[in-house]
């Protein structure tokens, strides 16, 4: 406290003053550079954001890297789906620290209008860990730019001591698992079973956002989750289905 | 001789120039093409299958996120279907504004469209950022009658959700006023440009009878020369009303395909005018009241109804077993079946020319995957 009353008191008297840590997060908050990667309608309002209406540059993020090896950020921009997810999560492993996450939309959070989908994951916290989750389908350009000024607020109050990717990285998680489909759905090592099943819910809990202090673990009500079962999808109306025999074999 | 070999190269499916998740994988010889394999499915959302569990009504929405540039489109497509089955009555003026939208969506449809095309080729960001700055516009007049800028979900069973008024008339003639300016400009930005001939010109030729074999529609098939266009082919809506052109190219090259989709939107804007001046009065209404939106069943049978997306022929074909969801759901996406041809439009020129090519057919994955 009195450290900032000095800083204050100096700055009123023209000393410009700082520590390590403001100007250390002054320069990353200002250029957090996107990766250049959409997934599907969202990714449009993102392209918009960009556009010289809303000029996402004004926050320092106009430079969409077409590597994950120089972007901060990913915007997951859309719906993930499960033949797309290994890729996610393996862009997400090559982006080098400190690297973000915004979950932009209602299919990135949680599936959004395709949760009842069969290809479609609920949510991409269940694979990497989010930071700022936006709601919408699709979110307005606005919201984009408010998630990144969230961002840059979560930027501002980490310290050079405790980041998660200097000094005592015991326990921290850098590689996500990269999850494989299986017979019934999506798996992923050390969870038992099928992961994602189609229908029912996920048997896995969301990541915990390194904003909230979370190293990279998951939520620890997985176990709770385990015991969900797959249930059929539903088709509206009753089907029932005849058996023809075609007379093949004669 | 000097033997050389061949090497596969994947592209995508997190590509800058792939618009949107698409992988293909390219052989190569040299510089040159061999054999292209798309590869799709990282954007299949279950549209088909969702659509036979949710209500008519409710997966109206859906159609939104199929080509999610032209909403409007979409749910004028899907409308049209459902009321086929049902055998709705649609009142004169609900046409006029659907006619109005479908008009709006290809010019902010196209203008992106090359937009993007001419960021692939390297005249990065200029020409996209005028196509962005139209579509905000015409994306402003969306948000004001539908609520939304880009899922506008507009169209219901015999009419369209909410009516245009004075205001929104006055602000699209406003409108209207800047877009011939818009065309020139866009002619004039790049039309005689040295490289634009040069990457666009003898590229990715789709001839005539290809393009048919393949059962190609839209733009890219008018770009080959035959003047197919549903809005005059089978005219729905109020289409046959209006006076417009369809524009064909002769090559069937990326370079006919770009001036094609030029020509059109000069067309829309005819279309458009023709339009506001026709528009009957409110007295007839903008939607069938008889229509029992939530519930509605319809009788037991099939129907299949198209209309000319920007991208070409979009049809839904959905089969009732007259509860009150399909049985069956089919979207017939323009851009899916003009992508099955890029592999013999690509076959024999470089791989710098791929991302052209492809960006010239104009697809949008949310479609193609579905
Ligand atoms: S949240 Fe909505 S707009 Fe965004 S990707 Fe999903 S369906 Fe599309």
């Amino acid at each position: 406290m009195s450290d900032l009353q000095t800083q204050m008191d100096l700055e009123q008297q023209g000393v410009l003053f700082t520590t390590i840590n403001k100007l250390y997060n002054w320069g990353r908050r200002s250029s957090v550079w996107p990766m250049q990667f959409g997934l599907a309608c969202c990714a449009i309002e993102m392209i918009a954001a960009a556009a010289s209406r809303y000029d996402i540059s004004r926050f320092g993020s106009e430079l969409f890297r077409a590597s994950p090896r120089q972007a901060d950020v990913m915007i997951v921009a859309g719906t993930v789906t499960k033949k797309m997810v290994p890729q996610v999560v393996r862009l997400f492993n090559q982006m080098p620290e400190p690297r973000y996450v915004i979950s932009m939309g209602a299919c990135a959070t949680s599936g959004g209008p395709f949760r009842d989908g069969y290809n479609v994951v609920r949510g991409v916290d269940l694979y990497v860990p989010v930071d700022v989750y936006i709601p919408g389908c699709p979110p307005r350009p606005e919201a984009l730019l408010h998630s990144l000024m969230t961002l840059q607020a979560q930027i501002d109050v980490q310290a050079l001591q405790q980041v998660r990717w200097y000094g005592d990285d015991e326990g921290v998680v850098n590689e996500f698992p990269i999850p494989v489909f299986g017979a019934e759905g999506l798996e992923v090592a050390g969870i038992p079973g099928t992961a994602d099943p189609v229908g029912g819910t996920p048997r896995m809990a969301p990541f915990v956002s390194p904003a909230l202090g979370g190293k990279g673990e998951r939520d620890a009500s997985t176990k709770a989750l385990e015991g969900n079962q797959p249930k059929p999808m539903l088709r509206s109306g009753t089907v029932t289905i005849e058996e023809v025999g075609h007379g093949i074999a004669g | 001789m000097l033997k050389t070999e061949e090497l596969q190269i994947n592209i995508g499916p997190q590509h800058p120039s792939t618009h949107g998740v698409f992988r293909m994988l390219v052989t190569v010889d040299g510089e040159t093409l061999v054999d292209l394999k798309p590869v799709f499915g990282y954007l299949h959302r279950n549209h088909e299958q969702l659509g036979e569990v949710n209500t008519y009504l409710q997966n109206m929405p859906f159609t939104d996120r199929l080509d999610y540039f032209n909403s409007m489109v979409n749910n004028h497509a899907y409308a049209r279907t459902i009321e086929t089955l049902a055998g709705v009555e649609v009142p004169e003026r609900a046409q006029y504004i659907r006619v109005i939208m479908d008009e709006l969506s290809r010019i902010l449809n196209h203008a992106t469209a090359m937009g993007f095309m001419l960021g692939d080729m390297g005249a990065w960001q200029t020409a996209l950022l005028w196509g962005m700055r139209e579509r905000e516009k015409i994306l402003d007049m969306f948000e004001y009658v539908s609520g939304a800028r880009m899922m506008c979900n507009y169209c219901r069973f015999g009419g369209v959700v909410r009516d245009i008024d004075d205001w929104f008339i006055t602000e699209l003639k406003k409108l209207m006023q800047g877009l011939p300016h818009y065309f020139d400009d866009f002619e004039g930005l790049l039309l005689n440009s040295e490289i634009l001939l040069a990457r666009a010109r003898n590229i990715g030729v789709l001839p005539k009878d290809l393009a048919l074999a393949y059962s190609v529609t839209g733009p890219v098939l008018r770009g080959s020369g035959v003047a197919y266009d549903i809005r005059k082919a089978e005219p729905y809506a109020v289409y046959d009303r209006f006076k417009f052109k369809v524009p064909v190219g002769t090559v069937g090259d990326v370079y006919d395909r770009f001036l094609v989709r030029i020509a059109e939107m000069r067309e829309s804007y005819k279309i458009l005018e023709q339009a506001l001046e026709q528009l009957p009065d409110a007295t007839g209404g903008f939607i069938n009241p008889k229509v029992k939106q939530q519930s509605l069943k319809a009788p037991a049978g099939e129907a299949y109804a198209r209309v000319e997306s920007p991208k070409g022929e979009l049809g839904f074909y959905v089969v009732s077993d007259g509860t009150g969801s399909a049985y069956r759901y089919k979207v017939r996406a323009p851009s899916f079946i003009n992508l099955s041809a890029l592999a013999d439009m690509c076959k024999g020129y470089t791989i710098a020319d791929v991302v052209v090519i492809l960006g010239s057919i104009d697809i949008v994955m949310g479609e193609v995957d579905r």
